[in-house]
């Protein structure tokens, strides 16, 4: 699938756009440059680019001793990962599909999250754990979830989740910085891939030169007075959709990008809840045990009066996804099933 | 090999690759002119068999419906050839409510309880699988077997390894074969491992391997028949290696700009060199009761019928959406 990538723009430097690969490529790149401790291994990572362009060029700019195409062994070099960070370094490890996880996830949970508490904070496991996320393309019921609450419940790891160029390259560069182990999820459907129908928002202006979004702060991407949308990564976009077509209609929704699962940024979302009074969380995982439910809980710990109608939730509704389209977009969270919770919800 | 033996590992392999030529022009077809991978008939990922398929006719020509078959991500040859009824995978591949699976599987997730065949997208897991079906098998009495099939980079994962020390240790009735194609994905051989034959693996887990080279249907199918029938005597599992050959990309819409061996790849197609092969010895001919015309032909028209039928059947109602996440009982 290396069909070439024709998202990079020819305009003036000042206003250039990236896709969100290429953003996530050059947070990386211009981390490996700064730091001699950076490097990249994962399947396929290094000729092929990355399955999903995370890595493309890297390997012709940095060799093949700092960009490390592994054999199908994800114990084994997610493992050795967190053994070179345990050692300092800060490696950035791929595994292409995040629906991967089950066969590694001893050294996920047990190791790269564990480390640092067991060793009462005396060693640190300062890696970054990549893998793409979400459906939408009929690639059935293993290669279409998102399980980003799976991560989010085991305590130890950040968890981030980019919806467009600029975060993602600022997430990247915060990601391997930080001296913790996060775990960076992208969406294919927001990654500006020449091979996949164009999210028109996964082009867009980033930051040349040295660019950070802060780990655990929420974004605002959409200011409204009648419903907060709590989402995150494509649904962010889907959010946005049904906002300036709803606006129309007079509702007025407030979107709010989560960005990082954890830590969570729960007073962004008491904020904008405080000021709506309605909240509805959209979600590509699953619906149940997960984040949404998890940000209805906060709101209604803190504060249930904030609510002026029950809270609302569109996620995967607890089946695995299907493969026949009609099928998969009866379960994914689609601009027409947020419409009609947000109208449901302004209605009550 | 007696020649009706002969012709049968032959129409086998005609019919595997009549099979993936239609299926590539179907997938292709509406999804131009940018290649968009969720567009289509038959949208999501595609991995297509072309130039495995002596390892799949060699193999399951010693199978029957009672045998099990764990395939890969790459499965419809090992499908095809276990006897996976093609009209039903068809409709699956295609999304469809009268495919295998109901339309909820698709081209990865193919099973069939009437030949006891499965496969799977997560590398190296339908090892571990195999493993219980030849353990159902063997504490039910029977003679029955179970094939698992990965590839050369699925062997470096975890659970082929747990998977044949777990057969070794029981004397399992199943057969490990590994399509040894040379590449998983971009990754060569060579990159992935120091161990020039996955038959030498099996050495390591006190078990038989046999490493076929050169992608040679018969002495395939004569090195899983004694595994196959070692196997049924109770004797215990064993390990077949085929050194075999990815023909197109990886999926469907992979440029191979990482791949280097490309030149010499058409020459190395299995299927003309068997039917020279057959030819010479008087086998095949252009003329009389069975040509190798009339085998086209005959495979030609089951995989019309098998794409006809997929399209006729209708595309699962969204309202059904949540079933079978349950058995109900
Ligand atoms: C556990 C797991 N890791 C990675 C992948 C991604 N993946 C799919 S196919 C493949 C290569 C498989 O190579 P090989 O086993 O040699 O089989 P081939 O594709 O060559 O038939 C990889 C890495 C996966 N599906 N599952």
């Amino acid at each position: 699938m290396t069909l070439t990538d024709a998202s990079a723009s020819s305009s003036a430097p000042a206003q250039r756009k990236l896709s969100t690969a290429k953003a996530m490529v050059e947070a990386i790149a211009q981390e490996m440059e700064r730091d001699e401790d950076v490097f990249v291994l994962g399947e396929d990572v290094g000729a092929y680019g990355g399955i999903f362009s995370s890595t493309t060029g890297l390997l012709e700019k940095f060799g093949p001793r700092r960009v490390l195409d592994t054999p199908i062994s994800e114990t084994a070099f997610i493992g050795a990962a967190i053994g070179a960070a345990v050692e300092g370094m800060r490696p950035v490890v791929e595994l292409m599909f995040v629906d991967f996880f089950g066969v590694c996830m001893d050294q996920i949970y047990n190791h790269m999250a564990k480390i640092h508490f067991e060793s009462g904070g005396n060693v640190t496991v300062p890696m970054v754990l990549t893998a793409a996320v979400g459906g939408g393309y009929s690639d059935g019921a293993q290669h279409s979830q998102c399980l980003w609450g799976t991560f989010a419940h085991l305590p130890g790891m950040k968890v981030v989740a980019p919806s467009n160029p600029a975060d993602a390259k600022g997430l990247m560069t915060a990601a391997i910085r930080d001296d913790n182990p996060v775990v960076y999820l992208f969406h294919k459907g927001v990654m500006g891939l020449p091979w996949m129908a164009k999210n028109r928002r996964s082009v867009g202006p980033v930051p040349e030169g040295e660019h950070l979004v802060p780990i655990g702060k929420a974004n605002v991407v959409r200011p409204g007075s009648d419903v907060t949308v709590v989402t995150l990564s494509l649904s962010v976009h889907h959010a946005l959709d049904v906002a300036e077509e709803l606006a129309q209609q007079g509702v007025d929704c407030e979107v709010v990008d989560l960005r990082s699962v954890v830590p969570l940024d729960t007073e962004t979302i008491l904020d904008s809840v405080g000021r709506t009074g309605r909240l509805l969380v959209v979600d590509e995982d699953y619906l149940s045990f997960g984040v949404s439910g998890e940000i209805v809980a906060r709101v209604a710990e803190r504060d249930p009066g904030l609510l002026r109608a029950p809270a609302a939730r569109v996620a995967v509704p607890d089946v695995p996804i299907p493969y026949a389209r009609p099928l998969e977009y009866a379960v994914l969270p689609t601009p027409d099933r947020i419409r009609r919770a947000v109208l449901g919800l302004v209605n009550a | 090999m007696e020649p009706d033996e002969r012709l049968g590992l032959y129409r086998t392999m005609v019919l595997i690759r009549t099979y993936e030529e239609s299926i590539l022009r179907e997938y292709h077809a509406d999804k131009k002119p940018a290649f968009d991978i969720g567009a289509g008939l038959i949208p999501g990922e595609m991995h297509l068999s072309a130039g495995q398929e002596p390892v799949a006719a060699g193999v399951c020509a010693h199978l029957t419906a009672d045998d099990a078959v764990t395939a890969t991500h790459r499965p419809h040859h090992f499908a095809i050839a276990h006897g996976v009824d093609l009209e039903r995978m068809t409709a699956e591949i295609f999304g469809r409510v009268d495919g295998l699976g109901r339309g909820r599987g698709g081209h990865m997730h193919l099973f069939d309880p009437a030949t006891h065949f499965s496969c799977s997208g997560i590398i190296a897991e339908g090892y571990p699988p195999a493993v219980g079906q030849a353990l159902a098998f063997q504490r039910r009495g029977t003679d029955r077997v179970a094939v698992a099939v990965t590839g050369e980079g699925a062997a470096n994962q975890g659970a082929f390894h747990e998977a044949l020390n777990l057969a070794a240790l029981w004397k399992l009735p199943v057969v490990f074969v590994v399509e040894d194609n040379d590449w998983g994905i971009s990754v060569p051989r060579s990159a992935s491992t120091c161990v020039t034959s996955n038959a030498l693996r099996a050495g390591g887990y006190g078990i038989p391997g046999e490493r076929v080279e050169d992608n040679s249907v018969e002495a395939v199918h004569a090195a899983a028949g004694t595994a196959i029938t070692r196997a049924r005597a109770g004797e215990g599992p064993s390990l077949i290696e085929v050194h075999t050959l990815r023909l197109w990309g990886h999926f469907e819409g992979d440029a191979q700009g990482y791949r280097s061996d490309l030149e010499g790849v058409p020459g190395r197609d299995p299927l003309p060199t068997y039917e020279k092969q057959l030819r010479a010895a008087g086998v095949l001919h252009d003329s009389g009761d069975i040509t190798v015309a009339s085998i086209a032909a005959q495979a030609r028209d089951r995989v019309e019928a098998a794409i006809e039928f997929a399209k006729r059947s209708p595309e699962p109602d969204p309202a059904t959406a949540l079933d079978h996440v349950f058995a109900r009982s």
